[in-house]
Order: C-alpha cells, then structure tokens, then sequence
C-alpha cells in the first residue's frame, strides 16, 4: 500500500502538450504510471507521446475513466484547470505550476472541497509512490520502495532527504511534495492522518520550513493522534524576518513564523527535530529499532 | 509588496472609505505650507516601507507652524530601521474618544480571508495579539458569501454599541474587503480606525500589502512599487531567473531549490559560520545562471568563500557539473569556491569537476566546514 497514488491511478495532464507537461508526461509513463489522457484546449485528437489529448477534462473522463489529474498549465489559469478536474469528477488534483495567485487558492478551496476532491500544491513537485507511481517531477533513480512515509513543503529538500534515507537503506512508502505556498491544498495534519491510517508506512518524516504555524498545528495533531515515530527537520532557522526566501509561504511575519517556534512545538510533542537532515535515517532506525 | 501609508489611503478613499485631510510632501517648506492649510494641530508622519516609525520619533504632533517646522526639519532625511525618510505625510488632527482596528488578511489553515477586528485599535496588533489574543475577534470570510450586509453587520456590532456607527461600518467592511479582493491584497489594515468626536468612522492610518503571485494581473499596484537597495537586487535576481536575499554574513551560497537554500544557511550556521546571502537557482544546469548567480554574489564585498550546493534530481550531476565549469572559465573568481554535488549521476559529475581541479566534497556538512574554514 502507499497513499493517494498507486498502481490503480489513472493521470490525466493538463497542460500536456507544454515544455514541462510533455517532459514529465514521458518521464511518467516511464516509471510505468497509467496515464491516460492529456489536455490542451484545441488540440483535442492529437497525441503526447502515444498518450491521447482532449480539449476538455469532462471529455477525458468520459473517455478513459481518470481519477487524478496533475497541472502543468502557467499559473494564471492553473486554478481555473483545478475546478475543470473537479467539476468533471476528478478525485485527485495536483497543480506544478508555481506563481498561482492566493486568492486563486481561496476561491477554489470550498468548491473543491464540496465536490470531495483532494488538492495538493500549488508551487509543489508532486507525488511518489515507489513501485506504484509517479504523479509530478521527482527525480525516481533516488527513490527506494519501503516504509517511511515523507511530506515536505521544499522540492529540492525532499529529494535531498529521500536520497539520504535510500542510501542508508530506508524505503519509501510514499512522498508527498505539499508545496511552497501559504495557501496549499492537504496539508500536514491530512497526510499524517493518511501515513497513520496506511499499513505500509512504519515512520513519518515531516520536512517543514519558516511562515505561518502549520508545524505547530501539527505537532498537536500527532500528539492526539498519532501513534507512528514522527521526525522533523525545519528549513529557516537563519531567515532574516520579512523577506520570502524563495517560497511564497516561507516568511516570517511580526515575529511569528520562526523555526524556533516550530522546533519548540515538535519538542513538546515528543517529535524528535534533525539540526540537520543527515541525522534522520539515523534517528528513525533508532526509533524503529532496525 | 508594500506601499506607504498615503498610497494605502488614496486607495481607500478611492472606495469612500473616509480617510484624514492629508498632504504629502517631500520639503520643509511643503510641510510648512501644508501645515498653514490644514490647520492646528496637524501630525507629521514619515512615509517609510517599514513597520515601527512612531517609536522611532518619525510621527510628530504640531500646534503650531514651528513645531511643524521643527518635526519636519527631524524626521526628513531621518533613518528608520535602515530606510532613509524621504518624504512625510501632514494629516489634519482628529479629535476622537475611541480607536478601533480593522484589517483583512490571508489565514493559511481556513485557507480563507479573515476579517480581524478589535476594539483595542491604536497599538500594534501583533502586541495586543500577544497580550491579549480575546481582544482579537476573527471571521473567516467564506468567498462564496463574500461579506454580505449580515456578514458586516455581525462584525459591525461586536464592535459597535452605537447603532449609528455600527450602520457606518457595515458598509465600510464590505468596501474594505472589496478592496482586498480588487487589488489582490495579502493584507489590509486601518488602525486605528477611530471614531471622532463627531460621532463618525474615521480611518486615521492605513497598511496595504500585496500579493506578488498576483502582481501580473495588478498593473496600478505594480506602479507604486518602490523597492530599496536590496529589494532592487532581489528584483534583478528575480528577472534572471533567481531568488536571491543578502544576509550579513561572508560565505556566499548558491543552492538549486529554496528549501535547501535554507538548509545550507542553517548548515553554516550550525557549525559556526555566518551566510551571506539565500540563493536559489532553481532547476537547471545552464551555465549562464551559475554566471549570473556567481556575479551576484561577488557583488557582496563581504563575502569571502563561495559554497556551492546542488543536488541533483530532474536535473543531472554531469550536466551542472559542466554548466559549473562553463561559468567558471567565463568569470574570474579570486576567492575559494567549495562545491557539493549529489544525487542523480553524481559520480560522473563528481569526475567531471575532479578533472578541472575543482575543490568538491561529497555531503552537506562537509562543505559547510570547509567553507567555513576559508572564510
């Protein structure tokens, strides 16, 4: 098992016939995920590398039965993509594109919520479930299938991580980019729900970063309600207040937002925090007693 | 982005939202002249992107046209956290028995617009929130509903005992959040609101700030913005494809992805090195941005070391590893360079910069000391 994406998902990509759609449509089908469809308005009847394109995702749903859906399109129309997917009955949406305006997230949040559709992202690299699937741009030669499940709001941070546990022999169950932005789709507590609830997963790692009070919040979470060994790292423990560094959700604002605080939080909950990411496989092979 | 308090409050009296009788001004002599027509007493407030002027002494009251003289001979030209005061706003003085707070901002866990009021207007909200946090009421707006009249009115008469005011702020609150939406505002904030002796809603200062996710589709906004020195390098870094913030420290940073450029500050600080700077160059190897990035942070006199940080994914190992060398036969660099490559096809990568005789170390923390001990 793994969470949200495995053998049984069926892609579509909007936007397939762009630069970074078409790329990681081929980098997706070589992992082996089923994908099905693409859009690009207008350019329904053509194909992206032997992968049939629709100009609507309604059509694409009829046709092939697709129950996720991952956005590549430019960040202006990227949350107007994510209510086409939901709208057509799409039960998993994932959005790339980075830049997507804050109350474009607003705005789609309850409609997407009323249709029971799962968002992840904006500003994200998706999602990995090893020997399952890959639904986003992850690099998939540093993945290892296994039992730690990750979520993390940084991409490059992710695959620094997933490296360091596949090299000391920790696998995966899966890994979940959850996006840079302040308003994001699933978020912490969701996922932790989710890697508590799968079979699969023996151990959580949570890769958090400065802005906003998301680690706090769940770090109460997995005190109530988590039984798994949970370990953090925080990005942004030097971060000069008020600037963004590079993430439009990475800031600390008046004061609040601060690593220290999130360290503090994960601390009091019993979670242990790396001072560095290196010191995760070791910590969680202690706390798993491998 | 941020903007000034009169911009802020050109915007909302745009929207009738009644704002102080006001004039700007850049000189003594326009201050005193100001002064004159909107009579005694007047404030003079400085006109900074920064947070914290009136502890600073860059608000001042005046009753008569030397005191004006005298608070505009200080604050112009003053320094406040780093911003030079350039230009100072005259307000009329208002005589009021109450100040309240008004403000709409972004709440990352509803994923909504959340409308903050308090009845403890006048001091910073941030204070009152530590202090007191009962004293902040919050509705989180539902977009669907907007704030309705009933919306309003709920905020209205947790604020309000007086009917009269209460009606005034109704249609206040649904213009203020109008205005939030109209110009894809992070946050928008009158305190204090006031209510004068007159019996009437008066905003007394404003604070806007935007989205700049949303700023393509803002073009009058974009217009106000006025970015400082560093801001101005950020915005260059923008434009060339990085993301880029100076620090204070000497050890230079280059990392592909923002959450790892974190990670490597953290890392130099860990082991007792100061970072001077966040840079991401995101996910490529073309040379050109190893280029623009290294001019960047050269541009620093501080910076001693470089560290260079990447990790592989998407992107290859040998082919950052040939950008590297690309770039560097293209710039001179004078000072030591420490460089870490890992992930996809680092092997070859690593035998790549092997072979120009590149300094190159295999994890994170052993570039962090290395670096360190260069600097």
């Amino acid at each position: 098992m793994s969470i949200l994406v495995n053998k049984n998902t069926k892609l579509l990509v909007q936007g397939i016939t762009g630069r970074d759609g078409g790329f990681h449509t081929q980098k997706m089908i070589d992992y082996g995920t089923n994908v099905v469809g693409g859009i690009s308005p207008g350019k329904g009847g053509q194909e992206v590398h032997g992968v049939p394109v629709f100009n609507t995702v309604a059509d694409a749903v009829k046709k092939t039965g697709a129950n996720t859906s991952i956005i590549f399109v430019p960040a202006a129309y990227a949350a107007d993509a994510a209510l086409e997917a939901s709208e057509a009955g799409i039960d998993l949406v994932i959005i790339i594109s980075e830049g997507v305006p804050t109350l474009d997230m607003v705005r789609i949040t309850p409609y997407l919520k009323k249709n029971g559709t799962k968002l992840i992202g904006a500003n994200c690299p998706g999602l990995m479930s090893p020997g399952e699937a890959l639904v986003g741009i992850l690099p998939v030669s540093i993945f290892k299938k296994g039992n730690i499940g990750l979520m993390s709001r940084s991409g490059t941070l992710t695959y620094e991580m997933v490296y360091q546990l596949t090299s000391s022999g920790l696998g995966q169950s899966t890994c979940v980019g959850i996006g840079g932005d302040p308003v994001a789709g699933l978020y912490y507590e969701e996922l932790l729900q989710m890697f508590q609830d799968d079979p699969e997963t023996h151990a959580i790692v949570l890769m958090g970063e400065i802005g906003g009070d998301a680690e706090e919040r769940a770090a109460e979470y997995i005190r109530k309600h988590v039984t798994k060994p949970v370990v953090s790292f925080i990005a942004g423990q030097t971060a000069p207040p008020g600037k963004r560094m590079g993430h439009a959700g990475a800031i600390i604002s008046s004061g609040t937002g601060t690593a220290a605080e999130k360290i503090a939080a994960f601390e009091s909950a019993g979670v242990q925090v790396a001072k560095q990411p290196s010191e995760i496989p070791g910590m969680l092979k202690k706390l798993l007693n491998l | 982005m941020k903007i000034h308090e009169y911009q802020a409050k050109e915007i909302l009296a745009r929207y009738e939202i009644p704002v102080t009788k006001e004039v700007l001004c850049y000189t003594v002599a326009e201050v005193k002249a100001a002064a004159e027509k909107l009579g005694y007493p007047c404030v003079v407030k400085a006109q900074v992107l920064t947070g914290g002027r009136g502890k600073a002494g860059g608000v001042k009251l005046a009753r008569t046209l030397a005191d004006a003289t005298a608070a505009a001979e200080a604050i112009l030209g003053m320094d406040i956290k780093g911003f030079k005061v350039e230009k100072v706003l005259v307000a009329q003085g208002v005589s009021f028995v109450n100040e309240i707070y008004a403000g709409l901002t972004i709440d990352r866990n509803t994923k909504s617009v959340v409308f903050m009021a308090s009845r403890e207007g006048g001091v910073e909200i941030e204070e009152v929130a530590k202090d007191n946090p009962d004293a902040i009421l919050k509705f989180a707006i539902d977009p669907d509903l907007g704030i309705s009249p009933f919306v309003a009115r709920k905020i209205a008469y947790a604020l309000f005992d007086d009917s009269k005011l209460a009606n005034q702020a109704v249609v206040m609150f649904q213009k203020l959040y109008q205005v939030f939406l109209d110009a894809d505002a992070s946050l928008v904030e009158i305190n204090p609101l006031v209510i004068t002796s007159d019996g009437n809603l008066l905003a007394l200062d404003g604070k806007m700030t935007f989205d700049d996710n949303a700023l393509f589709r803002q073009p009058e906004i974009l217009a106000l913005n006025e970015p400082d020195e560093d801001e101005i390098k950020e915005l260059y870094a923008k434009d060339k494809g990085l993301s880029y913030i100076r620090l204070d420290g000497n050890i230079g940073c280059m990392v592909n992805g923002a959450g790892l450029a974190m990670a490597t500050m953290d890392m130099i600080k860990l082991y007792g090195g100061e970072p001077a700077n966040f840079l991401d160059i995101g996910g490529s190897s073309n040379p050109q941005k190893v280029v623009d990035a290294m001019n960047l942070i050269l541009s620093d006199k501080n910076v001693k070391v470089v560290m260079i940080n990447i990790f592989g994914g998407i992107t290859r190992c040998d082919d950052v590893a040939k950008g590297l060398i690309s770039a560097l036969e293209q710039i001179q660099v004078k000072i030591p360079i420490v460089i870490r490559l890992s992930g996809t096809n680092s092997k070859e990568g690593l035998e790549i910069l092997k072979n120009a005789n590149l300094p190159i170390v295999e994890t994170m923390s052993e570039a962090a000391q290395m670096a360190i001990s260069l600097a």
